[in-house]
């Protein structure tokens, strides 16, 4: 029995977001980003968005472009260029607001929202700066009493990681049927599974749509792991991840990335970069792609 | 073959992991990589290697190869992916080198950002997986530009957690947290002295070939303990230093580390 289609447009999937939401956005750093729907939310009027992620360049265009209030993250990064230079600029200009957390009490908050628990314990963070900048993040106590060998008897103070509950997820995979069952290929299914399960709405972009019985096609059962149960809307958007990498698909595209990087260095350059890439729907952005790789350029 | 100051280092690092036995040797960087291969590949079989991404090696290959041949170079033990390594290293059976902006004499270390948090004079990483590496398994750090702008009074963000902040936490909460050592381009420190309250500190524990006690003191912006004998890093052997050539072919480490 196939489940019901969910198949929509990035602006459909854009439609669903409000200005002041919390979203959530896959991936890892310069990898496996669901970047269609990040230039979407750049042509649209949404603002004040609270975007939680591994981050990369998702985070630098929301931060330029205005459209994030809060960052909340493990770190920023395009991988071969260690510094996001969008957010290193957002964050000196204290123009938007962080939370930094160590990259495990992430997972955990992701983990705790999925779970629907208010927070998940750990001792990552503890001694650290991060609950002394953000006295936000509490410890907890454990009702359990921990013995060492020498017979030290303490109820241990452990970090609450609190849940990071998403009105809005987006996850970049590489097959998907049309109800939301999706299967990622490459070796690491980073977080995408827990944004979609923390998320009131998830929506999988993805490289190809095919039927549920061909999405064994490429992978074996472990790779299946987002669920039709988690997901509200399946798009598809060829080389949507583009300029991250999307392997066994396609590589990180390097030179553009260096590109967007270089967008930092200047407003006229940020123009130029905008009116050229990022002022085009999908398909025009698509297109101009395209022609840069034909051209060799990228 | 004669051992330049880069091999000395990656000797310097290697001897980190001595004694880990069956751990992740889980080093950040090039010549890190290269040291702590160098570990896994002579003295420390037990060790268990990264390929730097998703995958637990049973091989010691060699760093900087096209992702090509690298893919096709590494014998692969374990799936490793990001919440996998969470899980190891949650676990503690893991030690890390990680690299340090700003590191201070009790081993307290800063990669987040360079001035006041919350609206930073320098954005740098974040946090990262520091936090969470240094309160639950051993960990080490590598300088390739020692200067007292790197080794300071104290750092602007506690990334990776000191003895001062260990001990404050106490030690149930501080059981698994060891800082080891800190390797520069000049020297290698560990934290085999302590204050007065007992805390343990940074102390000098070899300067390198061809660099004075006077001259690691002068690039060190915090105190650090120099014991009346100061031993020299070893030079690695002529078979280490081959090794150190397998392991990098492309001579990545005198790029990290030039002569001088």
């Amino acid at each position: 029995m196939p489940g019901p289609d969910k198949t929509c447009t990035i602006d459909e999937a854009v439609g669903e977001l409000r200005s002041g939401m919390t979203i959530g956005i896959g991936g890892w750093g310069s990898r496996r980003k669901p970047r269609a729907i990040v230039r979407a939310i750049l042509r649209s009027d949404l603002t004040d968005l609270t975007v939680v992620t591994y981050g990369g360049p998702d985070v630098g265009l929301l931060c330029r472009a205005g459209k994030a209030r809060k960052i909340v993250s493990g770190f920023v990064s395009l991988d071969s260029i260690p510094l996001e230079p969008h957010y290193q600029a957002a964050r000196q200009n204290g123009t938007v607001e962080a939370m930094e957390l160590d990259e495990g009490m992430l997972l955990l908050g992701l983990q705790a929202a999925a779970w629907r628990v208010p927070f998940l314990p750990t001792r990552a963070g503890l001694g650290s700066d991060v609950p002394v900048v953000m006295p936000e993040l509490q410890t907890v106590r454990s009702p359990y009493a921990t013995v060492l060998p020498d017979g030290t008897e303490e109820f241990e103070e452990l970090m609450a990681v609190p849940a990071l509950h998403l009105d809005a997820a987006f996850v970049h995979q590489h097959r998907a049927d049309r109800s939301g069952n999706a299967a990622w290929l490459g070796e690491d299914p980073f977080m995408d599974d827990l944004f979609v399960r923390a998320a009131d709405k998830a929506f999988v972009t993805c490289e190809q749509v095919v039927d549920t019985e061909d999405l064994l096609a490429e992978c074996d059962v472990t790779h299946l792991r987002i669920s039709r149960l988690d997901v509200t809307g399946v798009v598809h958007t060829p080389h949507g991840a583009h300029f991250t990498e999307c392997p066994p698909d396609y590589g990180r595209d390097e030179a553009f990335q260096k590109r967007y990087a270089a967008t930092a260095k200047s407003d006229e350059a940020w123009d130029e970069f905008r009116a050229e890439f990022l002022d085009l729907d999908e398909d025009g952005y698509q297109a101009k792609v395209a022609e840069l790789r034909a051209g060799g350029a990228s | 073959m004669t051992a330049t100051r880069a091999d000395v280092c990656a000797l310097a690092i290697a001897e980190c992991f001595r004694g880990d036995g069956e751990r992740l040797c889980n080093p950040i960087g090039n010549l890190p990589l290269i040291g702590g291969r160098l570990a896994a590949a002579t003295f420390e079989p037990g060790l268990a290697l990264t390929d730097g991404f998703y995958t637990l090696l049973d091989n010691v290959p060699p760093v900087g190869m096209s992702e090509e041949v690298r893919l096709a170079s590494r014998t692969v033990a374990h799936w490793n992916p990001y919440r996998e390594m969470f899980s190891l290293l949650w676990q503690g059976r893991r030690h890390v080198m990680m690299g340090a902006t700003q590191v201070d004499r009790y081993g307290n270390q800063n990669i987040a950002a360079i001035g006041d948090w919350h609206q930073p004079t320098r954005q740098l990483l974040g946090f990262r997986g520091a936090p969470g590496n240094t309160i639950n398994h051993t960990t080490s750090y590598w300088v390739p530009n020692h200067s007292p702008r790197v080794f300071v009074e104290s750092v602007d963000v506690v990334c990776g957690v000191g003895y001062d902040r260990a001990a404050a936490l106490g030690p149930v909460a501080s059981r698994f947290h060891e800082v080891r050592r800190v390797v520069s381009n000049l020297a290698v420190f560990d934290f085999e002295a302590t204050d007065a309250d007992g805390v343990p500190t940074l102390r000098l524990r070899s300067v390198h070939p061809g660099v004075t006690v006077d001259e690691v003191v002068a690039a060190t912006g915090c105190e650090v303990v120099v014991p009346d004998d100061v031993p020299t890093s070893p030079e690695p052997s002529a078979e280490q230093v081959a090794e150190i050539e397998r392991l990098d072919p492309k001579g990545l480490r005198h790029q990290e580390v030039p002569e001088p």
